[in-house]
């Protein structure tokens, strides 16, 4: 290759898609928004995903859900762990992701690049743990074999902050899926840049299709569909005022829980790492047996 | 008064054994009819009346608890509350407004702030246990009392009821000082003023779940037993008093629906512990959306009761019986669905029938007595409206023909085959002593029809393998999956509900986790 060459070539944009179910596409409606740099210079159209677009991954998600839960916690574990490596060595790449369209953590970039592995790490090592500080058995009074376990709830809906677009994301969604949830996440609004980048990442571990699925898109229009989906059990939302009253309301036809986080959540916090995240989205089931012969 | 059985219920199908190798019986179908002689009941075994007289010491009339006294409601205004045995009016209850409800939250952030919040565990829980001891102390008296008011008969209000809600109270005093233990790695803190509504079903006892965990973890209460059921609640709040509990830490407020909507949408309440139908949960959660309060829902179910070839049949047969018929089938997590694997379903059916056969409907306050009382006529008219839609929409119905008393609500213990997965008797909660029978061939089969329900509360499963008890108990989505069992509670025990049964535990360490703040 001559330097000619070098010195005269046009890069090749890409094509940002959203991941759900394993595969990269566009949004089914063919909308597309712009996503805006830092600088508000154009870098290129994200898909603007549509109700029925969050209908298709829940389904994805509800089809990856079975398998996910049955894999032993040992293997969810090791994904998890893997996802965290993945972003470790592409952590140049999530920089300038991150650096290219976040105003505020311009200089944050990298920190929240490695917070999010670190919280990876974190939630990796509960996979095969948290069951043990969050069940138990229970001593009843009479002859009776009784213990609590957990379970994971089923698809999970989260919905992004604008503030750490990538940590906030991952801290969401790891905390779902360690116990064996899937999870349908909708980026954050004014920067999807990095979800889209993160699900190339997610394409690349051992994750399977359809865990995490990340759509990209407006909250206005999306939000009263996360609030309704019967089959989305739980939300996990950064929201307030009246998307939070939507949210909740929506999400009373279904008796669906409903965790809402302040806009000016600090995701950086340690007290996000915790096994009370994760109880946030498993059921506690109690079994009883009698003993005798 | 005893119940007689009619000689002409006696069943007369022949099939006697009483041994449970019911491999014989699916062998030997031709001979059945004429096989061992069973044993009849009928008029041959008449009870004599055992009533329990224990005086209940039952007020006229009952103010509302607010601030450790009893007042009277702002408005003037009390309501009956009915024996439904008898349909006599047993107490005159008070009937709180808004204001009321606005002076009972005043008074528990008052008690809150000043007093209980701040208390060592230690010593709020020497409070808890008073309360338990004191209840253990006069449990025949709220025994009697819970049986006049809501119907449910006396062997159970006072075999279960009454010292189940001693025990809450009793393991929960002991978590006081103890808070530290629920949650590993975080601190915990009470949540403040909490707002509490419970159902009809199990007055004392709801009570009991609801303000044991509360106030051990440090926050006040504000409760409304349900309209039918006041009774023992008041008597509770006497003992209350006996007790020393400091003023404003348990304020109760007596009425109906709109008494209700002031509890849950009171803007001093932290969080909003309900137990209820599912329609109510569902209205509560959107009053509340905007708001944002915390909540736990414990709500309706429809649960299964999976019966597989190699059970226990005899163990089984009391077990569904019990799961259904058990307080009337005013049972949230009652056995509802009987799904019961083809192979065995005639000769399951036919000991059912046998055992139903010698149930004896009746006075509440009769000591043999094992059905009481529809707790209200409303309650009645619906039970009485979805066993219609079975019978129209095609299920066959099986109902001893035992005598009832002329008076008051009763309902006869009654069975349905030939139901399929989109009968209403199917999919609504009945909330009566209506079972419906469904079969099934394998155990997918039995997963994925047990779980076809919006409601995910309990679950049972009957079976000699452990293996697959084992894996039933992770397949069935119920919070609750009873084995080789039904209907068993204990403090220590978590119970709630999946999918629209709700969410939030009551009893154990996770129950308790859901009244505090994670700091």
């Amino acid at each position: 290759m001559t330097t000619d060459r070098m010195t005269s070539r046009i890069p090749v944009t890409k094509t940002p898609k959203v991941y759900v179910g394993g595969a990269f596409i566009r949004s089914e409606s063919g909308r597309t928004f712009p996503a805006r740099d830092a600088n508000g210079e154009f870098v290129a159209n994200v898909p603007q995903c549509t109700r029925k677009d969050l209908r298709n991954a829940v389904e994805a998600a509800a089809k990856a859900g079975p398998s996910w839960a049955a894999r032993t916690p040992y293997n969810r574990g090791q994904i998890i762990y893997r996802l965290a490596e993945m972003l470790e060595s592409r952590a140049d790449e999530m920089n300038a992701a991150l650096r290219q369209f976040t105003r505020e953590w311009t200089d944050g970039a990298e920190q929240e690049v490695a917070l999010t592995v670190d919280r990876l790490v974190h939630y990796a090592g509960w996979a095969d743990k948290y069951e043990q500080v969050l069940g138990n058995s229970n001593p009843v009074a009479a002859p009776f074999f009784n213990f609590t376990i957990t379970e994971p709830m089923g698809v999970i809906g989260t919905i992004a902050s604008d503030s750490f677009p990538l940590l906030g994301l991952v801290s969401q969604a790891a905390a779902a899926i360690v116990s064996g949830n899937t999870v349908v996440a909708l980026a954050s609004e004014t920067t999807p840049y990095p979800a889209i980048v993160l699900g190339e990442m997610l394409a690349t571990s051992d994750l399977p299709g359809g865990v995490v699925n990340i759509l990209t898109g407006f909250r206005k229009e999306l939000i009263p569909t996360f609030a309704s989906h019967a089959h989305l059990r739980a939300l996990d939302a950064v929201v307030a005022g009246e998307e939070a009253t939507t949210l909740r309301r929506g999400a009373a036809e279904s008796v669906k829980r409903v965790k809402t986080r302040p806009t000016d959540i600090d995701w950086a916090d340690d007290r996000h790492e915790s096994a009370f995240e994760i109880r946030n989205f498993i059921e506690f089931k109690t079994v009883w047996h009698p003993i005798g012969a | 008064m005893a119940t007689t059985i009619d000689p002409s219920t006696r069943v007369g199908d022949g099939n006697g054994k009483q041994d449970g190798k019911h491999d014989d019986d699916t062998k030997k179908k031709s001979s059945r009819k004429h096989a061992v002689p069973e044993l009849l009941f009928g008029d041959l075994w008449e009870f004599d009346p055992a009533p329990e007289t224990a005086s209940p010491n039952i007020k006229p009339r009952y103010d509302l608890f607010i601030g450790g006294q009893f007042v009277a409601p702002q408005s003037g205004q009390y309501f009956d509350s009915i024996n439904p045995a008898t349909e006599e009016v047993v107490s005159q209850i008070a009937l709180a407004s808004p204001g009321d409800v606005d002076a009972a939250y005043y008074a528990a952030q008052m008690a809150y702030e000043t007093v209980w919040r701040d208390m060592p565990g230690r010593e709020r829980g020497k409070y808890v246990y008073r309360i338990a001891r004191l209840l253990q102390d006069r449990a025949r008296e709220f025994a009697v009392a819970e049986t006049i008011d809501g119907g449910k008969p006396i062997k159970e209000s006072r075999d279960f009821d009454v010292p189940m809600a001693a025990a809450h109270f009793f393991y929960h005093a002991g978590w006081a000082d103890k808070l530290a233990y629920i949650a590993p790695g975080r601190r915990v803190e009470p949540i403040g003023v909490v707002g509490q509504v419970i159902p009809w079903n199990f007055p004392l006892l709801m009570l009991a779940w609801k303000i044991a965990p509360a106030i051990a973890a440090g926050n006040c209460v504000v409760l409304k037993p349900a309209e039918t059921t006041s009774v023992t609640a008041m008597k509770f709040a006497e003992l209350l008093q006996d007790a020393g509990l400091p003023d404003g830490v348990v304020n109760i407020v007596t009425g109906a629906g709109e008494t209700g909507a002031a509890v849950v949408n009171h803007p001093a309440a932290k969080k909003i512990a309900f137990t209820g139908s599912t329609e109510v949960g569902k209205i509560i959660m959107r009053s509340l959306a905007e708001r944002g309060t915390r909540m736990t829902m414990e709500l309706g179910g429809k649960a299964a009761n999976v019966v597989f070839e190699d059970a226990p049949i005899d163990q089984a047969v009391e077990g569904v019986i019990n799961g259904i018929f058990f307080n009337q089938g005013h049972v949230c997590c009652a056995g509802s669905r009987l799904l019961v694997q083809e192979s065995i379903a005639d000769m399951f059916v036919r000991k059912l029938r046998q055992r139903m056969a010698v149930l004896r409907v009746g006075d509440p306050l009769d000591k043999n007595t094992d059905v009481g009382a529809i707790n209200s006529r409303e309650q009645l008219d619906r039970i009485c409206d979805l066993v219609e839609s079975g019978i129209s929409e095609g299920a066959e119905m099986f109902q001893p023909s035992c005598a009832l008393p002329p008076r008051g609500y009763f309902y006869r213990p009654t069975i349905f085959t030939g139901v399929t997965q989109s009968h209403r008797i199917a999919r609504e909660e009945i909330f009566g002593p209506v079972l419906s029978i469904l079969t099934f061939r394998t155990m997918d089969e039995a997963v994925e029809r047990a779980n076809n329900t919006m409601y995910g509360l309990s679950a049972g499963v009957w079976t000699d393998k452990g293996s697959r008890i084992l894996r039933m108990a992770t397949d069935l989505k119920a919070g609750v999956v009873w084995a080789n069992t039904f209907n068993k509670f204990d403090p220590t025990s978590p119970f709630g509900g999946y999918k629209e049964s709700g969410f939030g535990r009551e009893g154990g360490r996770q129950g308790l986790l859901d009244y505090v703040e994670l700091a």
